[in-house]
């Protein structure tokens, strides 16, 4: 057992650190405040790989493991918890599942230019009335012979609007319940396919967020992923990785609260002295420091058993469910220790503490990881 | 066209500290980064071969074994191959001495990599700040030289560079061979990519060790090759930072100016 990166992680890490740093930190602020796509970093982090870290070179992707995605996801939302969903939700939830369930063709076809970040990635599968009942689906997908009609609408798309590829499901036969349930790749324009209202969201707000609308979508039939009536079982399998993408992000937003909360205190001075020199200061970071530092094993032990090939989706759910709840806790701490000035958007703690929140709500909420963890250990 | 970077591993100035006590620097665990304004002249040196795929990109260090490291991080930026000058004679060395062992490296370099077009550098260290080795070079090679670029592009056989100067920028050309040294340009240098890190990670670095060329003087370089003598080092008084006025005419700036200088009491 080694809990330390060998030297090709420590040296990419370096990568992720010097960008989430220099590119991305700057502009963390003005996304949030102006609710706006991080449309500017992605042909940066396209440029240097971090748009397909953990898929074979073949694809074009940068062969490196799920750890090493982890981490990048994991320094970016340090400093931007939007930039960071945005590249988990395209590498998570669109290539993975295209890698994992497609035919050859559709590999060729679609994951070159998605790995190589010149085309971006969502997942639909969340409705108006399908949240954590993901099973009860409207949108429908008939048969027509030589294509599939899809009629219906998704809501809470990550990346929808700024999307080329969209993996979604869709009902093939309302009889069979779960098992009616497949999955399809769809592409920007085509024919009666829009996106739709744009959420205004509490925390993420760089993140963005829309429905997308399906208005007789002729789907060609070579566009169905994985086999027909498995789309269900590929959402729930995309999801148990994406749940890792997400415990990176809900970790990352931990730390970079810790980060800016340490260097607060020690400048912050009453009673004339800095507030770092306070009992309860330095007690309130060693336990927000011990449990971000949880977190980080649980994550990163949950990457390193997909990277083993070991199952992976109760680790998964143990790390989402820990490291969100997690960041909940921390930024809220942290933003008291700021106190007031913490209120304000003068400083980023206020902005981390609505990030937090949706890591304990999306890609399945902490009550959904906790019935995956407790469902299997009474099996 | 094959361009030459110098490049200098350097502490981190922004994670010094300062010892209360002898008031020195405190060195020790201090991080160890590429020097800015080296990253500055391998980023000028990636634009042309942004342009023109042919040209190509090698960085010359001098250092102990650990710069290795910078040699790595420029492979992983930008640059097609990198050398390492490393060796206990030429430790001690000044400027004057660097320099000189530098020049002696380009023409070593040059038997294996054919001769540099341009040799690029940083406009100085931020560890001495004495933006000497740049120009010095250019005088053993007996070479043209432009500093402070900011930046730069062909155009026909010269390299038309874009010089900071205090009263505005000026566009020099100069045609090769033809040292550049570089300041901070108004762009951020490129990130290494992922790829090129792999790549690199795994590159040999050629080292130039002790001796590398049998004529070199060994009276120029090392300590005893160093003539300079460090008497006091103080910090400089900081200039005050001055304004530039534009407008479209003279008439336009003078208005503005006779604003300004009212505005203040001035006048």
């Amino acid at each position: 057992m080694d809990f330390r990166n060998d030297e090709m992680h420590e040296e990419l890490l370096a990568v992720y650190k010097d960008f989430a740093e220099k590119a991305v930190a700057p502009l963390a602020a003005e996304l949030d405040e102006q609710e706006r796509f991080p449309e500017e970093l992605i042909p940066t982090m396209a440029e240097m790989g971090l748009m397909g870290i953990a898929f074979p070179e073949e694809y074009g992707g940068m062969g490196m493991d799920e750890l090493s995605y982890v981490q990048c996801v994991e320094e970016i939302s340090k400093k931007c918890a939007s930039t960071g969903v945005t590249l988990s939700g395209h590498a998570s939830l669109c290539c993975w599942p295209i890698f994992h369930f497609g035919t050859e063709e559709q590999k060729a076809k679609y994951l070159p230019d998605l790995l190589a970040g010149k085309k971006l990635g969502a997942f639909g599968l969340t409705e108006a009335n399908a949240g954590t009942d993901a099973a009860g689906q409207k949108t429908v997908a008939e048969d027509m012979g030589d294509y599939y009609l899809v009629n219906g609408s998704k809501m809470f798309i990550t990346n929808a609007a700024y999307a080329d590829i969209f993996i979604v499901m869709a009902m093939t036969d309302k009889s069979q319940g779960t098992k009616g349930i497949s999955a399809f790749i769809m592409e920007k324009g085509m024919e009666g396919f829009s996106v739709g209202k744009k959420e205004h969201k509490m925390g993420i707000r760089g993140s963005n967020t829309c429905e997308l609308i399906f208005e007789n979508v002729k789907v060609p039939k070579e566009n169905l992923l994985g086999k027909l009536g498995k789309g269900f079982a590929l959402a729930m399998q995309t999801l148990d990785g994406g749940r890792i993408g997400i415990a990176a992000q809900a970790l990352g937003i931990a730390e970079g609260a810790l980060d800016v909360t340490v260097e607060y205190v020690k400048q912050r001075v009453q009673f004339g002295k800095p507030i770092a020199a306070f009992q309860n200061t330095q007690f309130e970071l060693a336990q927000m420091k011990a449990n971000t530092d949880a977190a980080k094993m649980l994550v990163y032990r949950a990457a390193n058993a997909l990277d083993n090939g070991e199952p992976y989706s109760i680790l998964a759910a143990e790390a989402k469910l820990f490291a969100a709840r997690n960041a909940s806790d921390v930024t809220r701490r942290c933003l008291q220790l700021y106190g007031g000035y913490g209120y304000t958007r003068e400083y980023p703690i206020e902005r981390m503490m609505r990030d937090a929140k949706i890591t304990e709500i999306y890609e399945g909420t902490s009550e959904v990881q906790m019935m995956v963890v407790g469902g299997s250990m009474i099996r | 066209m094959n361009i030459l970077v110098c490049a200098k591993q350097v502490p981190d100035t922004t994670e010094i500290k300062i010892d209360p006590v002898t008031n020195t620097l405190i060195r020790d665990g201090v991080p160890a980064i590429l020097n800015p304004y080296d990253g500055y002249a391998l980023e000028a040196a990636a634009r042309l071969k942004d342009k023109d795929p042919e040209v190509k990109i090698v960085v010359v260090t001098m250092g102990p074994e650990a710069a290795k490291a910078v040699s790595k991080e420029c492979l992983a930026i930008a640059a097609d191959k990198a050398y390492l000058v490393s060796g206990r004679s030429f430790a001690g060395s000044d400027t004057l001495a660097t320099s000189y062992i530098l020049y002696n490296a380009v023409k070593e370099i040059e038997k294996v990599e054919g001769k540099f077009d341009f040799i690029f550098c940083g406009k100085q260290a931020i560890d001495g700040d004495t933006a000497q080795v740049g120009p010095e070079m250019a005088e053993w090679l007996g070479y043209g030289q432009i500093t402070n670029g900011l930046e730069c592009e062909m155009n026909g056989d010269k390299l038309e560079v874009l010089k900071e100067g205090a009263d505005g920028n000026l566009v020099l050309s100069i045609k090769a061979p033809a040292v550049v040294t570089f300041t901070k340009p108004s762009f951020d240098p490129r990130f290494p990519t992922i790829k090129r890190k792999m790549a690199a990670n795994k590159a040999v670095i050629e080292v130039l060790g002790d001796g590398f060329n049998p004529d070199m003087d060994d009276a120029k370089i090392g300590l005893k090759g160093s003539p300079t003598f460090v008497r006091k080092s103080f910090t400089p008084p900081v200039a005050a930072g001055g304004e530039i006025l534009k407008a479209e005419t003279p008439e336009d700036v003078v208005k503005l100016l006779v604003g300004k200088l009212t505005e203040s009491h001035v006048i």
